[in-house]
């Protein structure tokens, strides 16, 4: 038996419905709160991450022109632009925001299996963006040294933030990482454990198991960040020397000897490599439900697509190195690591030719969640090209640490999973707050943004082609920068920049549509899955009032021949649809 | 990082291989009235199982990492070995013996017998507490012959993995405490039950992580 029945469960579950103010929108232990408590803090403090941003691209498309960033705001601004976005943001707001939103929802559960620790890992992280942004205001200020933190470079004396920023950055993580697998356990467990009646695996819809492999990843690659945090941290505060190697800082001799940087790395990208993918199957999840729900139809290859999932899910942990060919490797590890990661494109590219058979003879409605699918479509293939080239070793000994990475990575880990936050944040916002948003000011939200970042990340390539590195505060005068890449540069930092006002436009949506949106029916999209069949919306505590929903299809009976809807929720009996979908065969 | 892909290749190939196990033969968008009779878990156990089971994966991983670590930055030409003090072996038996007494306590648990309960226990808890200051001790006798943590990596992550060794114990004892003081006060078997099957569950594997690391020390 692949599945253990149970008599109806509901009862194991506790109910408490929460009455005071405090209970129930700061303390809070409903998956709904929670969701929107992570997502909430994700997006301030991404919205700092994006200010960072727009400071130092006004120092590289203006250099000198701007007294108040030196060198070493410079660094410093990159350095927590890059951690604030991989982790703080993106991580948290797709397991943490959508994760805590969407599984028990989708999965017919009355909230998270341990609601308690959950209302935990939201204070925890809570606790962390608070050590993170402290480290701006401590002696010596954040660090500065790259996001990935590389010793000896992050603790050495001459880089910024090496007294109390780094130590700070690093114990940030260390509590992040708390936060995220007591998160973790939660979203594991509640997916294995408490679906609803009929709602067997293959009938959740692809987001939820985005996000659950995703969690699995972060669990298990979330410690080798721990583990390298750590030991850095004992070399900066105790003087061990597990990473750091003999040498000479500011003129002396320092007391560390031995050490091995590269071991550094390889704990980092362990830890790394995984990260990319515990922000982009979430994604991949999601912007599958969105396609689906817009083109009404059915995913195209849905069982290929969860098994895309869990491959990508397993290969992710033996790419790592692919981010090391510089830093001296033995030629056959490189020449193992190039393979794996061009294996890992093939259940990607799959992906992808699915989205895009989805869309094919699909009833196309071109809503904002839609616009911003399928514009995840193109900046993903976009991205994922680039980073075939890099994933040579011989293609990436040249572009290695040039604009041509920066570009790839923002294409494919920035940019994509960003416009499907924006998908998904539309998609769900009616029933999140009960009110519809302003659809007009999602559209020009969506091509400001889309066209934005294309103007600002094109010309990146071709600045890294040219050789232009990167994590540079002023190029000065070169030989091999021509007068036109140096425009270039100030056209994208004005990208940039309009593309951080646009984000305003978003804001005001959704803050303004709290108040005087249309209110929302319970399932504007006419969508199938559970989340859109709750009793009230926004749902109330408990999710389904008296009886818990009862699964009888998977999530993507869209225009099947011969319903008389278009839409078949998932709640509907076969009995009570005359014709199906069977095999595709007309009985 | 052999160790750690070996371990991690083990847990990932473990999920996948059960979640193709549910998908292979698995058509959704056929309307299948058997899956309607489906409901609730994938796992025939308590929830609170499952996510100790999951735990566990994650403290793995951060252990194998950590050995990972070790062996890697044992090659470098500046290790010196360390001698262990004998004190650990004693250690190591009082954590052994914790464990079965954490078994039998669980034993005695499942079959509601009280009386067994209550001290079983108290002493499983009390051996773990000698354990930790038994580690601590042979902290204090390193100290005393100038084997600092920085002075050499050997030595460095002698103390990182006992003490990330002893904060997992430290954890586990925070739960037993719980359980003990609600036995104390008169509680029955049957309300702590669950805490006490799944705390020999970690113990067990807090003393398997605690011979790898020792075997690790001792050999190397």
């Amino acid at each position: 038996m692949a599945y253990v029945s149970f008599a109806d469960r509901d009862h194991e579950q506790e109910h408490h419905d929460p009455d005071t103010f405090i209970t129930k929108y700061v303390y809070s232990q409903d998956h709904k709160v929670i969701a929107i408590q992570y997502g909430g803090l994700a997006i301030f403090i991404g919205l700092v991450g994006m200010l960072l941003s727009s400071m130092f691209r006004l120092q590289l498309g203006f250099p000198e022109t701007f007294d108040f960033i030196n060198p070493e705001n410079y660094y410093q601004f990159v350095s927590t632009h890059g951690m604030i976005m991989v982790v703080y943001l993106l991580t948290a707001l797709f397991l943490g925001g959508f994760g805590n939103y969407l599984i028990p929802l989708q999965v017919g559960s009355r909230d998270m299996v341990f609601p308690f620790m959950n209302m935990l890992s939201v204070w925890v992280y809570a606790l962390s963006v608070l050590i993170l942004i402290a480290s701006f205001f401590v002696p010596g200020g954040a660090t500065g040294a790259g996001w990935t933190l590389y010793p000896p470079q992050s603790i050495s004396p001459g880089t910024p933030g090496t007294d109390l920023g780094i130590v700070l950055m690093l114990v940030s993580l260390a509590v992040f990482i708390v936060a995220f697998t007591m998160g973790g356990l939660n979203y594991v467990t509640t997916v294995l454990q408490a679906r609803c009646k009929g709602m067997t695996l293959m009938r959740m819809p692809l987001s939820v198991w985005g996000i659950f492999m995703a969690t699995i990843l972060g669990l298990l690659a979330f410690p080798a960040l721990l583990v390298s945090a750590i030991m850095l941290l004992l070399d900066k505060l105790i003087g061990t020397s597990f990473f750091m190697p003999a040498m000479m800082a500011a003129g002396e001799v320092t007391e560390y000897g031995g050490g091995s940087p590269v071991l550094f790395q390889h704990l980092f990208w362990f830890f790394g490599h995984p990260e990319v993918y515990i922000v982009a199957l979430p994604a991949f999840g999601i912007v599958s439900d969105l396609l689906s729900v817009h083109a009404r139809k059915n995913i195209f290859g849905y069982r290929m697509m969860v098994w895309a999932i869990l491959a990508i899910g397993g290969l992710s942990f033996i790419v790592w190195a692919h981010h090391m060919y510089v830093s001296g490797m033995n030629p056959y590890f490189g020449f193992f690591f190039a393979t794996t990661t061009l294996i890992i494109a093939v259940p990607t590219a799959l992906k992808v030719y699915n989205w895009v058979l989805t869309l094919w003879q699909g009833n196309i409605h071109l809503r904002t969640p839609m616009l911003f699918a399928i514009g995840f479509i193109f900046t993903f293939t976009h991205g994922g090209l680039t980073g075939l080239f890099l994933g040579n070793v011989t293609l990436d000994l040249p572009l290695s640490d040039t604009y041509f990475v920066v570009a790839h990575f923002h294409m494919v880990m920035g940019v994509s999973p960003v416009l499907v936050v924006f998908g998904a944040i539309y998609h769900w916002y009616p029933k999140m707050t009960g009110r519809m948003y302003n659809e007009t000011l999602g559209k020009w939200h969506f091509w400001l943004t889309f066209l934005g970042t294309y103007s600002l990340y094109l010309p990146m390539h071709y600045i890294g082609f040219l050789g232009v590195p990167r994590r540079y505060y002023a190029m000065g005068n070169t030989d091999f920068m021509p007068e036109s890449a140096v425009t270039l540069n100030a056209s994208m930092t004005i990208s940039a920049l309009i593309i951080a006002a646009t984000q305003v436009i978003f804001l005001y949506n959704i803050f303004v549509s709290l108040k005087k949106g249309e209110i929302a029916d319970g399932n504007p999209w006419k969508a199938t899955s559970l989340e859109w069949l709750t009793p009230d919306t926004p749902p109330k505590h408990g999710n389904w009032g008296h009886e818990l929903p009862v699964v009888h299809r998977w999530a993507y009976d869209y225009a099947v021949p011969g319903a008389e809807d278009d839409y078949t929720p998932q709640t509907v009996p076969a009995s009570e649809v005359s014709v199906g979908r069977d095999h595709g065969i007309d009985h | 990082m052999y160790i750690t892909l070996i371990l991690l290749g083990v847990i990932m190939a473990t999920i996948i291989w059960w979640l193709l196990r549910q998908t292979l033969s698995v058509q959704p968008w056929v309307s299948q009235t058997v899956d309607d009779e489906v409901s609730g878990a994938s796992i025939d156990a308590n929830k609170k199982t499952v996510g100790l089971i999951t735990f566990l994966a994650v403290a793995a991983s951060v252990f194998a990492l950590f050995i990972s670590a070790y062996t890697i930055r044992m090659e470098e030409p500046d290790w010196r070995p360390l001698t262990e003090p004998t004190l650990l072996w004693a250690n190591t038996i009082v954590l052994i013996l914790a464990s079965i007494v954490y078994h039998w306590t669980r034993n005695a648990a499942i079959k509601g017998n009280d009386a067994r309960v209550k001290p079983g226990l108290t002493i499983a808890g009390a051996l773990t507490v000698l354990f930790l200051i038994g580690q601590v001790v042979a902290w204090q006798e390193l100290r005393a012959i100038g084997a600092y943590a920085a002075n050499n990596p050997a030595n460095g992550f002698f103390y990182l993995l006992t003490a990330v060794h002893g904060l997992h114990m430290l954890g586990g004892l925070w739960v037993w405490a719980r359980s003990t003081m609600k036995v104390w006060t008169g509680a029955g078997a049957d309300s702590v039950r669950l805490s006490i099957e799944l705390c020999t569950v970690y113990w067990h594997f807090l003393l398997l992580v605690w011979i790898v690391l020792f075997g690790m020390l001792l050999s190397t």
